[in-house]
């Protein structure tokens, strides 16, 4: 596991420290952990600001809501977190209910000690706690009902919401022993260690795929969004936002022609001294078509700052430089010794590999409702991390964090985005100079211009080979900017192997493959110019979609060089020896899934087609999800290419969800089909040129093949599910070019120039 | 002011003439179940009926649909049951679920004029609604089970009618 994994761990999150608490209430059963053993069960009961966390309650009439402090994106998490804590408690599936948590840090993951869902981890994370709540509460219910009926509560059998008793055909419903107030009960650390759960022969809820609990309400409108917040008396905030993506500032606003925008109140320059945004104005109105309107009335003049004259060739060029200087960057992988190996290899491989800039363009824009109430500041926003969003929100407020409540929304749409917390500045700026409620909508071009984009990487990739083909040695450069060491969180970061000091292990991970090289570098390189001119941000699926790209072409590319099978030759590097054991024949066997599923090498293709393996260990190395992907192209002369299926096999452990689990893998693989040659994003001048969807082009409906979806669950602990099949798209496409054409493209998104191209090459 | 005929109900907004319907229907009648996606009729997240075709609601003035009957999402069913609505639960067809009030109001445009149509007719005209989640796959299906409800329904009420 990632070193920011073990590291992040505030006085909040130690479990250790704490007891588990179950009281009643006059609002019913009330679950959570107590920050002090023995505190009072009324004080848990009634929930304050700052009282202890409350994972879920039982009402008096046997509704089960699970408060789910994971942001919910279209994962369906929260559903999954009551699917974990009904598969103990004993809950029928029809009293369950969800909810999202505020930013009260009792609500913070018990892994990592915080509010923030990304890497793929939420389910992996909270299996453990989900289900020790859900059992310490059917505990509970039980001693209760116990003692009601004047039974032992070990006769009692818990089904359905209901516990009985066979003995007696005595009966009672979870809604009656709430209202009996009988079960009270608190549950140490130890305790709650020592709770014995279920094995996995007696699930009779983790691997069924119930009907998500958030679907009825985003089928008929009423599902409440961060934008659809409403308060009373609120304003509009429309933003305007200079032409280079970072550095700008605003000279001076001319507002005039605004102030005959009917309902204009106010135009609002940022002043971030979080170092967020810069050279912003936010034009507050009544409406917000009136604040778009007084918006488009500004006339601001800029200092456009260090980064107007940079484009993207400008920042491949420094990458170029940076990667070919010796002392550059610091080290991830370092086993062995490359470079020796090199001098004595038969054959050695070079290439490089790229991927552009792209753009998380959630479909629901970036938005932020900011309310200040008495001393506190009220946040109405959808966001993956309110730990840090909410001290963003401070920042801009100049208040300290503790006085911001973050009210969690429904998101539409994340895939990373969400991390930041830059629409909650002209908000609360907005709101403070006005004097009320106000809601900040971007416009897609805001949301497209200022995005905190996937990073333009550029990978250099040596590869030795003995004289009886084997790989003896890989050298692999990654240079892009970083995003995670823009949080400016310690923890985040990843000490490095040569002791350079920290880095962004979200900028490598992935490069750490399964696969047995004896001599391995990896140097992650930090595209100064890149990080400042386009502050870049987590999108889905993060640097194993790029790394894996630069391995997984690599890997076909010395499968070739040496007359192999890729396939093939993957399974031999993939024999898990030392530290790859384990993983490395999981990887192996998911691999072989997806050849069974997909016919790999069972049949003669038709002339123009072919078909390319791809392999990963995403996320990271200690939280993958082993992946593989066989992808199905045909390439005309033209160089254009047609996706005609891809086939992806997953090795999820154990699966909580199943009709989910192939849902998520497919849009992910889907997105990996549009990162790889649908997606792509260019900076001209500093700034972004794309603005909406007709220059940033994600797929569409037509242009969707077939995928086969194969999911391995073998008992081994639920790992995540919804960014990994991005990450394997992208290579299996370009191998299954190479098989079909000859044609070896290195640039994402693949374009059939490129393809037609390197056909003539 | 003018007047809208929303879901049945005629209702006055404080808009003017020039303003997008997408923000008279969601700020001044506060029916936030049509949603704001690029402003510019390239996603279909604000996807409308006017006089029963799809519109982009974010394309569409106020001043233009004066008199005429809109439809949006919270109107197509009285309680969320159309045979789309019912198709995305049983094909459990949402993610973040963001564009799926577009992506049915379109559908149900479809499927009202053609009850049976082709795969190639679905794509052809789902294609301008993005779904970012890319539940592509899911949406079709779901389209495929309403239609071949709604002709099911359609053929049964037919038999029972007396002769």
């Amino acid at each position: 596991m990632n070193e920011h994994v073990k590291n992040v761990t505030p006085e909040t999150t130690d479990l250790s420290r704490r007891s588990f608490l179950v009281g009643t209430a006059a609002t019913g059963l009330v679950l959570g952990y107590a920050g002090v053993p023995g505190i009072e069960t009324a004080a848990a009961a009634a929930p304050a600001s700052f009282e202890p966390s409350v994972w879920y309650a039982i009402s008096p009439d046997g509704l089960v809501t699970v408060t789910c402090g994971k942001a919910d994106m279209g994962q369906h998490i929260a559903s999954t977190m009551a699917q974990i804590v009904c598969e103990e408690l004993g809950a029928k599936w029809s009293d369950m209910r969800v909810q999202l948590a505020s930013n009260d840090p009792k609500f913070n993951d018990p892994v990592l000690g915080a509010q923030i869902t990304g890497g793929s981890w939420s389910t992996m994370m909270n299996f453990d706690a989900m289900s020790r709540a859900g059992a310490a509460g059917r505990i509970a219910l039980t001693e209760g009902a116990a003692a009601a009926m004047g039974v032992p509560a070990s006769e009692l059998v818990v089904r359905d919401s209901m516990i009985v008793h066979p003995k007696s055909k005595k009966q009672m419903s979870f809604a009656d022993v709430v209202k009996s107030g009988k079960a009270t009960k608190t549950f140490t650390p130890d305790e709650l260690k020592a709770i014995k759960l279920k094995t996995p022969d007696q699930y009779t809820m983790i691997g069924v795929s119930v009907p998500q609990l958030d679907i009825p309400s985003k089928t008929n409108g009423t599902a409440k969004y961060g934008i659809d917040v409403m308060l009373p008396g609120m304003a509009y905030g429309a933003i305007v936002t200079p032409p280079v993506r970072f550095g700008a500032t605003v000279k001076s606003v001319d507002d005039s022609a605004a102030k005959k925008v009917p309902g204009f109140i106010k135009a609002v320059t940022l002043d971030d001294k979080t170092g967020t945004t810069s050279g912003w104005v936010v034009a507050v109105a009544s409406t917000y078509a009136n604040a778009k309107k007084a918006a488009q009335a500004l006339k601001i003049a800029y200092d456009s700052g260090p980064n107007a004259k940079l484009s993207s060739q400008a920042l491949l060029d420094e990458a170029k430089r940076l990667q070919g200087l010796e002392d550059s960057g610091q080290f991830f992988v370092k086993d062995g010794d490359p470079n020796a190996a090199f001098g004595s290899a038969a054959k050695v491989l070079e290439a490089e590999y790229t991927t552009s800039i792209n753009i998380h363009a959630p479909l629901e824009p970036m938005n932020a409702t900011a309310e200040f109430k008495g001393d506190i500041l009220h946040i109405y926003s959808g966001n993956q991390f309110a730990t840090r969003s909410g001290a963003i929100a401070a920042g801009a407020a100049g208040i300290d964090p503790k006085f911001v409540v973050m009210h969690q929304m429904w998101l539409g749409g994340g895939f990373g985005r969400r991390l930041d917390a830059d629409m909650m500045i002209p908000a609360v700026q907005a709101a403070k100079a006005v004097g009320k409620p106000v809601k900040v909508i971007y416009s897609r071009e805001n949301d497209m211009t200022m995005d905190f984009s996937r990073p333009l990487t550029y990978q250099k990739v040596k590869a030795g080979v003995d004289g009886d083909g084997k790989l003896i040695a890989i050298s692999h450069d990654v240079v892009s900017a970083w995003p995670t060491a823009r949080w400016g969180i310690p923890d985040f970061l990843t000490p490095s192997v040569d002791k350079k000091g920290p880095l962004d292990s979200f900028t490598v991970n992935g490069a750490d493959f399964f696969y047995t090289v004896p001599n391995h570098y990896v140097r992650a390189i930090k595209n100064e110019l890149a990080h400042n001119a386009t502050p870049s941000g987590q999108l889905r699926s993060v640097a194993p979609g790029w790394t894996f790209w630069a391995v997984e072409s690599m890997i076909d590319e010395i499968a070739a060089a040496t007359g192999k099978d890729p396939a093939q030759f993957r399974i031999s590097l993939l024999d898990g020896a030392g530290k790859n054991d384990g993983g490395a024949q999981r990887l192996r066997n998911t691999l072989l899934a997806a050849m069974g599923l997909s016919g790999y090498g069972t049949k003669q293709l038709p002339k123009g087609e072919g078909m390319g393996v791809a392999c990963v260990s995403s996320q990271e190395r200690a939280t993958a999800s082993w992946t593989a992907c066989v992808a199905h192209v045909a390439v005309a002369p033209s160089g254009e290419v047609t996706v005609k299926k891809l086939t992806v096999a997953t090795d999820v452990g154990t699966q909580v969800h199943p009709d989910n689990i192939r849902a998520q893998v497919e849009g992910a693989a889907l997105w990996g089909l549009s990162l790889a040659m649908y997606e792509k994003a260019t900076l001209t001048d500093g700034g972004i040129e794309q603005t909406n969807f007709d220059s940033y082009t994600p797929l569409r409906m037509s242009q969707t093949p077939e995928v086969a979806v194969a999911v391995i669950a073998n008992g081994e602990k639920a790992t995540g599910v919804g960014e990994p099949a991005v990450t394997v798209v992208a290579p299996a496409i370009g191998n299954a070019i190479f098989n079909a054409s000859g044609a070896r493209v290195r640039a994402l998104p693949i374009t059939a120039e490129a393809v037609k191209a390197s056909m003539k090459a | 002011m003018p007047t809208l005929t929303i879901n049945g109900r005629s209702l006055s907004v404080d808009a003017a003439n020039d303003t997008p319907l997408l923000w008279a229907i969601r700020e001044q009648l506060q029916m936030t179940g049509t949603k704001f996606g690029c402003g510019a009729g390239l996603c279909g997240a604000c996807t409308v009926h006017v006089n029963g075709e799809a519109v982009r609601s974010c394309q569409t003035m106020v001043g233009d649909v004066a008199g005429k009957k809109i439809t949006t999402i919270e109107g197509l069913s009285a309680k969320g049951d159309h045979p789309l609505q019912k198709a995305w639960i049983a094909e459990q067809v949402p993610q973040c679920g963001y564009c799926q009030s577009g992506q049915i109001m379109q559908a149900a445009s479809l499927l009202a004029k053609n009850p049976n149509p082709t795969k190639e007719e679905v794509v052809a005209h789902m294609d301008g609604n993005l779904c970012r989640c890319m539940t592509y796959s899911r949406i079709q299906k779901a389209i495929m089970r309403a239609a071949s409800e709604m002709r099911t329904a359609s053929a049964t009420s037919s038999e029972r009618r007396p002769t």
